[in-house]
């Protein structure tokens, strides 16, 4: 089973990038649970949310993770004020985005295996909009083989509608971007 | 057997699907966390023409149920759904439907009541519902939320019941959690459920009072038939358990055990903790421990008999209750020592306190509480909160 993180800020949409991963590994006949630790919801706050598959077996436990074997930071702010790497699995491996080269924040973050792709600037560039989700789940994809790009696709149109094709548009670019050493 | 198709779904969509597949006539209720995407859901199915009903907007959960309560009377199909401090405000009106006798089907996303103010899951609320009258059931996953929900209007409906039915599902551990589960076709649910018919409708042509005084001289004997009537349903609820399992391939019961075979220590909770119970019974399993698992799914009617039969060889009992009754201790487990006490004296059972406020129970919990029991009665205490830091 692989254990999943997802820290953003309220509005980011880390509780949907769950969901969506959540629904794609369904559809490819894994099981999933896909569940937010809502703070007070609050645009801007901190929001976790958790995440787990499993290709084989229902998944019994409800609990938070406190030991993923991925963390995704969708705000690398979050990295400056909370204890977010810590509980990272040895093994582990934390998908960050950041603008950052990926050498720098290797040496900021620590050791273990890490990717980092530039989300925002992919957000930015492809929606318009400092909306980084689905361009990190190209970049979580990317670094985990969680599921596979493909069986994304209809849950971004079911969940986005018009705006899906955008969206599948900056998942695949981040997809292409991201780094992973 | 139609299994359906498996989908991800969260527990508050697989509730409100459940509500379009029985195809109900009036929805009342008034949004709250962690409640809220059962009643967006179900709006959206209405006004997306889904779903063929008559969805009450109301100013609060006291009119929720008001509005309930009438639409139950001219012989509709009700549904509504609350959450902690909703709940609470509702409270009054909860217990008029179990007296009148109309079956309308609620969910609850279980949450903690303040203060402090907590959106988060624990069983506070339940706990305050205990004596309204109403068939009561716990769900620990969304397929059994959604089969808990598809059954409770069964058997609400029963001519032989007519009694409200709650299902009890956690906040956030299943109204906002995503996971794999078998959604039925919509044809196979209609052929569970019967053509509902009211048999005391309200009637222009036929004009009665409902919902009259009681005083003293009635008063006694109207709530001895209530209560005569509420612990006749039982058969019913086993049988309608019984028929679903045969339709749909899942089996419930009032209580469940789970590798209760050979153990002499039993853990008992309820709710959305249970699997992850289970799995902490594997682990103490593994150690060398005869630890076993038991679950109330039904709480009201109390299931008196099956508790027993499940506890016969069990020496040390544990109850994990997700709420304090202040001066009290663990609602849950002074109900389960009322009903053995005088059947079981040579077991001891302990009750913990835990997941208050959303606060988690984890495997480690479970072990600890075991563990802990294992000591008595060392223990001064009539219980223990766990988890708190000091």
């Amino acid at each position: 089973m692989m254990e999943i993180c997802i820290y953003g800020r309220g509005g980011q949409g880390g509780v949907t990038l769950a969901e969506l991963v959540a629904h794609a590994a369904i559809r490819e006949g894994k099981h999933a649970q896909s569940m937010p630790a809502f703070g007070p919801e609050r645009r801007g706050a901190p929001v976790l949310a958790f995440l787990r598959v499993n290709e084989t077996e229902r998944i019994k436990i409800r609990t938070e993770i406190a030991e993923p074997d991925v963390l995704v930071v969708l705000d690398p702010g979050l990295l400056q004020v909370g204890d977010v790497v810590s509980g990272l699995k040895k093994d582990g491996i934390a998908v960050v985005n950041t603008k950052k080269s990926h050498d720098e924040m290797k040496a900021e973050i620590g050791a273990g295996r890490l990717a980092t792709v530039n989300a925002m600037s992919i957000a930015k560039g492809i929606l318009g909009l400092p909306i980084v989700n689905t361009a990190m789940l190209g970049a979580l994809i990317k670094a985990t083989e969680i599921v596979k790009l493909e069986s994304l696709e209809e849950p971004l149109k079911e969940r986005f509608g018009k705006v899906a094709t955008k969206n599948i548009e900056a998942m695949k670019k981040a997809y292409e971007e991201t780094v992973v050493r | 057997m139609k299994k359906g198709k498996i989908v991800g779904l969260e527990g508050s969509f697989a509730i409100a699907e459940a509500v379009r597949m029985v195809n109900a006539d009036v929805i009342s209720a008034y949004p709250i966390t962690p409640q809220t995407h059962i009643v967006e859901r179900l709006a959206e199915m209405i006004a997306d023409g889904e779903l063929d009903a008559e969805f009450i907007c109301v100013e609060s959960e006291h009119s929720a149920m008001s509005a309930c309560v009438g639409a139950s009377a001219a012989g509709a199909r009700v549904f509504t759904c609350s959450a902690g401090q909703g709940l609470e405000l509702m409270h009054e009106v909860l217990y008029i439907p179990s007296s009148m006798r109309l079956p309308v089907v609620a969910v609850a996303a279980n949450r903690a009541l303040s203060g402090p103010l907590s959106v988060w899951c624990d069983h506070s609320d339940v706990m305050a519902l205990r004596d309204i009258g109403w068939i009561q059931m716990f769900a620990e996953n969304n397929q059994q939320a959604f089969d808990l929900t598809i059954c409770a209007f069964r058997i609400a409906e029963d001519k032989e019941v007519l009694f409200p039915a709650m299902v009890h599902i956690d906040g956030f551990y299943l109204s906002h959690v995503i996971e794999d589960m078998v959604l039925p076709d919509d044809e196979v649910v209609a052929d569970f459920i019967p053509e509902y018919e009211y048999p005391f409708a309200l009637d222009p042509e036929r004009p009665v009072s409902m919902g009259c005084y009681g005083p003293p001289f009635i008063y006694s004997e109207a709530k001895k038939a209530q209560e005569v009537a509420f612990e006749s349903t039982k058969p019913k609820i086993l049988e309608t358990w019984e028929e679903f399992g045969d339709t749909f391939g899942r089996y419930y019961a009032p209580v469940e055990s789970y590798k209760m075979e050979d153990a002499s220590i039993a853990l008992l909770t309820m709710g959305s903790i249970g699997e992850t119970a289970m799995l902490a019974v594997d682990e103490m399993r593994e150690e060398g421990k005869g630890v076993g698992l038991i679950r109330l799914r039904l709480w009201r009617p109390f299931p008196f008999t099956e508790l027993r039969e499940a506890v016969k060889d069990v020496e040390l009992l544990v109850v994990l209750d997700r709420a304090l009754s202040s001066g009290m201790g663990g609602p849950v487990c002074s109900e389960v020592k009322s009903a053995l006490y005088d059947k079981r004296e040579d077991m001891r059972i302990v009750g913990f306190i835990g997941g208050l406020g959303g606060r988690d129970i984890t495997i480690e919990g479970f072990k600890y509480m075991v563990n802990r029991a294992l000591e008595y009665p060392e223990i001064e205490e009539e219980f223990e909160i766990i988890g708190v830091r000091e």
